[in-house]
C-alpha cells in the first residue's frame, strides 16, 4: 500500500467513523425501544474504538472494547433486562418535564459553544503519538515503575467497587422482592 | 500501527456483505406465503410461550457486577503483558501483588455466597 493512498483513504475513513459513531448516538436518543437503543450504543462505542485505531491508540481502542462494549453495555442491557415492565417493548423514553429538558440541554449547547470558541483552531504543536506507533509499552512500563503505588492501589479500588456492589445488590434483593419470572 | 487494522476493516466489510448477500438473494428466490404460523417466533420448534420480552432475574445483574470488576483488572494485564519480559521476576511479583489483592475480593465474594445461584 503506498503512502499517498493511505494519506488520501484515511479522512475518508475518519469521516465514515464519525458517521457511524455520530449516527449511531444519535439512533440511541431517537430509538422508540429502548433496548434498540443500548444496542445502538455499543455500535457507537465500537465508532470510538475504531476512532482511537485510527489515532494509532490501540490501548485505548482495547479498553473502549474491553471495557465500554463487553462490560458497560452489557450492564445496562441486563439493567433494561431487568426492569419491570420491559414486556412493554415500548417503555416511555421521552420525559414529562420536557421543557425543562430542553432548558437544560440549551444550556449545556451555549456552554459547549462559549468553551469552544475559547480555544484557539489552529495550534503550533503537530499532534504526536508515541515513536514507533505502539503506546502500549511505554504505559506500562510507566505504571510498573514509576506509577507502581498506584498501579497496586487501583487493585484496591477495584475490590471496594466489587465488595459495595455485592452489599448493595444484596440489600436489594433483601428489601424488595423482585419478579422473578426466570 | 493504523494500517495494520486494514484487514479488521476488511473482514468487516466482507462479513457485512456477505449477510446482506445472503439475505437479499434468499429474499429474492424464496416464495411468499405467510401465514400465522410461520410468523411467530422461532423457538427451536416449540410453540413459543408468552413474549419474549421477559424480565430477568436480579441475579444476573450481581454477576455483571462482579464481571466489570475483573474485566477492569484485565485492562491492567494488558499493559503489564507487554513489558512482562523486560521486568522479569520484579513484574511477576508486582502483578501478584495486584492479582492476589483481587482474589481476596474474589474469596471474600465466594464466601459472603455472591457466586451461588439461589
Amino acid at each position: 500500500m503506498s503512502y499517498s493512498l493511505s494519506e488520501l483513504v484515511r479522512p475518508l475513513i475518519f469521516y465514515l467513523l464519525s458517521f457511524i459513531t455520530l449516527g449511531s448516538a444519535i439512533m440511541v436518543v431517537v430509538k422508540r425501544n429502548i433496548f434498540h437503543s443500548a444496542l445502538f450504543l455499543i455500535l457507537s462505542f465500537f465508532g470510538v474504538a475504531a476512532l482511537f485505531i485510527t489515532l494509532d491508540a490501540e490501548f485505548l481502542a482495547a479498553v473502549q472494547v474491553l471495557v465500554y462494549i463487553g462490560a458497560i453495555a452489557i450492564l445496562i442491557l441486563f439493567a433494561i433486562m431487568l426492569t419491570r415492565r420491559i414486556s412493554d417493548p415500548l417503555v416511555r423514553q421521552t420525559t414529562r418535564s420536557y421543557i425543562l429538558g430542553a432548558f437544560v440541554g440549551a444550556l449545556l449547547l451555549f456552554f459547549l459553544i462559549f468553551a469552544l470558541l475559547q480555544l484557539s483552531p489552529t495550534t503550533p504543536y503537530a499532534p504526536q503519538t508515541v515513536q514507533g506507533g505502539d503506546a502500549t509499552y511505554p504505559l506500562g512500563e510507566l505504571l510498573m515503575t514509576n506509577y507502581l503505588i498506584p498501579f497496586e492501589v487501583i487493585s484496591v479500588l477495584l475490590v471496594a467497587a466489587l465488595i459495595g456492589a455485592i452489599i448493595l445488590a444484596r440489600r436489594e434483593k433483601r428489601t424488595g422482592k423482585r419478579g422473578e419470572k426466570r | 500501527m493504523f494500517s495494520d487494522y486494514a484487514v479488521v476493516g476488511i473482514t468487516i466489510i466482507v462479513s457485512l456483505g456477505f449477510v446482506a448477500v445472503a439475505i437479499v438473494s434468499a429474499w429474492l428466490v424464496r416464495p411468499k406465503r405467510p401465514s400465522k404460523l410461520k410468523q411467530s417466533t422461532y423457538e427451536c420448534g416449540e410453540k413459543p410461550v408468552g413474549s419474549g420480552w421477559v424480565q430477568y432475574n436480579v441475579r444476573f445483574y450481581l454477576f455483571a457486577l462482579a464481571f466489570v470488576v475483573f474485566d477492569v483488572e484485565i485492562i491492567f494485564l494488558f499493559a503489564w503483558a507487554v513489558v512482562f519480559k523486560d521486568l522479569g521476576i520484579f513484574g511477576l511479583i508486582e502483578m501478584a501483588v495486584f492479582i492476589f489483592i483481587l482474589l481476596f475480593g474474589l474469596i471474600w465474594a465466594w464466601r459472603k455466597g455472591a457466586l451461588k445461584w439461589v
